[in-house]
């Protein structure tokens, strides 16, 4: 069954893997964060993650600033978005069920997204490599820019999982994950730091979509596509649960570019059935044990 | 014994959950230095009242007034900062946070605050446990934690509900010592009580609670003089 299976496809097919991953992982903690504070199941995510790769390709094609830039710049634009909706859309709602949140992000991705096709066609729009090249490792060709996507990645989940348990800042978010209500009687501006932490979620969608700008084509809907996956990836880590969803991500995308090897015909559907079989067996996700019930 | 004074003053205070009125017009004042009781039965409206000082309970009416300044239509964190404490009945002990993480939770907001060392000092337990994550502690200590944490903001106003519900008489009466030395220390106290007697070893008056109305006050020697009294409108 497995002739055939070179190591190159092997590898290739890994590193394709691990590159999905990365980004699973990063939007999938975007997306635990948002949900842990607010309880709000951001379905923008994948309308922001493509803004972030469209701000990027504008600064280029418009401004001249290159990725290095564009990659400050972007997601900061993103999340300055994120805040914006989140005082117009969310605030208003926050006191009503959490699928009319739901509800209001998918319609915001919706006009988002019918706004950029409008405005620059369904076509992808290419967004060249800002590290051409890369490395024959022997047995796989192994592009820069891949390996920087996946050091970055590792990099950003890291420092945020680090930054949300072990810091002060963090143990105001962790804390009001679980009760806002008292958070808020210490004298904390609760409202305010649901407002900042949406954005810094939102932000991080932009960050990953100008990482993914180079990668994937930067189009209107390349985002749409990938937040049934990542939808997948959050329920299976666990709906809040910032470290399950990062070891998920990036699992996921292994196992998928791993089915793409030894059975192609499954790749599509292998994190669907994962997940299926998470929701029977332990329903409240892989990596909920230390979080609350 | 109303003064012109007074620390608090709750004024006609009438506060909703959803479409049903749970408070009907609630009035009592606590003066500056004062050990006052909310007691009831369960259900009466005594954690309504302390959820509506707070601004928890948002759909609320009438006139809350705290050093003269209007509590109604403000947000909680903004009545925090006024000056006022809260420990609620659940006692809201982080289970994501260690007991040195839960303690050091609240900003510093007036000074006056206890230091993480004098906290230790006044609630030895803890010390020994600061590590530990917060569920992981007794009951007990739970409620140690969860009132030693809001003496950490410098707020002089403590709002307390029920510290002795579901707790062993020896840990019980640790807690009423506790009490007593923050009123010694010139703490103003809140409390929610059901237990009749531990209300009766820390207070100087209380405010009688029943379907969300003030049915009697008396201080606490006229509870000790005549506890029928009070014993109706609590059904022992």
């Amino acid at each position: 069954m497995f002739d055939g299976i070179t190591p190159q496809l092997l590898f290739g097919q890994l590193l394709i893997g691990v590159i999905n991953g990365s980004f699973y992982a990063m939007l999938a903690m975007g997306l635990a964060i948002i949900f842990g504070l607010m309880h709000v199941v951001n379905f923008a995510h994948g309308a922001q993650y493509m803004l972030g790769a469209f701000v990027a390709w504008l600064l280029l094609t418009h401004l001249g600033i290159p990725y290095w830039g564009a990659l400050f710049i972007a997601p900061v634009v993103v999340a300055i978005f994120g805040i914006v909706m989140e005082r117009l859309l969310l605030k208003p709602i926050a006191n009503l069920d959490h699928l009319y949140s739901l509800l209001v992000t998918y319609a915001a991705t919706l006009v988002i997204e019918g706004l950029i096709r409008q405005q620059y066609g369904s076509t992808g729009l290419p967004y060249n490599s800002p590290l051409p090249g890369g490395v024959n490792l022997g047995f796989m060709f192994m592009p820069w820019y891949r390996l920087w996507v996946v050091v970055f990645s590792v990099v950003t989940c890291l420092g945020t999982w680090l930054l949300i348990e072990h810091t002060k800042l963090g143990s105001y978010l962790r804390a009001a994950n679980e009760s806002p209500e008292i958070v808020e009687s210490f004298g904390i501006n609760v409202p305010r730091m649901m407002t900042l932490t949406y954005g810094f979620g939102v932000g991080l969608a932009g960050l990953s979509g100008v990482l993914a700008a180079p990668v994937y084509q930067v189009s209107p809907s390349m985002g749409s596509g990938l937040m049934i996956t990542i939808f997948a990836v959050v329920v299976i880590g666990g709906m809040g649960s910032i470290i399950g969803a990062i070891l998920t991500g990036y699992l996921l995308g292994i196992v998928e570019g791993l089915t793409k090897v030894f059975y192609p015909e499954g790749a599509g559907l292998v994190i669907f059935f994962i997940m299926l079989l998470a929701l029977i067996f332990r329903p409240s996700g892989l990596f909920s044990g230390t979080e609350k019930s | 014994m109303p003064t012109d004074t007074a620390l608090l003053e709750v004024t006609d205070l009438r506060a909703w959950y959803a479409e049903s009125q749970a408070l009907q017009g609630i009035g009592f004042r606590v003066n500056p230095g004062e050990l006052v009781t909310l007691i009831g039965r369960n259900g009466a409206g005594k954690t309504t009242t302390l959820r509506s000082i707070m601004g928890i309970v948002k759909n609320r009416k009438g006139s809350i007034r705290f050093e003269g300044n209007e509590l109604i239509g403000k947000r909680t964190y903004q009545i925090a900062r006024q000056g006022i404490a809260y420990c609620p009945e659940e006692r809201g002990i982080f289970a994501s946070l260690s007991v040195r993480e839960n303690l050091s939770l609240p900003p510093t907001l007036k000074s006056g605050g206890m230091s993480e060392d004098a906290l230790f000092e006044t609630f030895p337990n803890l010390r020994a446990r600061a590590s530990s994550r917060g569920t992981q502690l007794s009951g007990g200590e739970q409620q140690m934690l969860a009132i030693a944490r809001i003496l950490r903001n410098g707020c002089r106003f403590l709002l307390l509900d029920e510290p002795s519900e579901g707790l062993a008489p020896v840990v019980v009466k640790e807690i009423g010592a506790q009490i007593r030395r923050l009123k010694a220390q010139g703490y103003t106290i809140l409390l929610v009580e059901q237990n009749l007697n531990f209300a009766r070893s820390v207070a100087d008056r209380h405010v009688v609670i029943e379907h969300g109305t003030v049915v009697d006050q008396l201080t606490n020697d006229e509870l000790s003089a005549d506890l029928n009294r009070v014993k109706t409108y609590l059904g022992v």
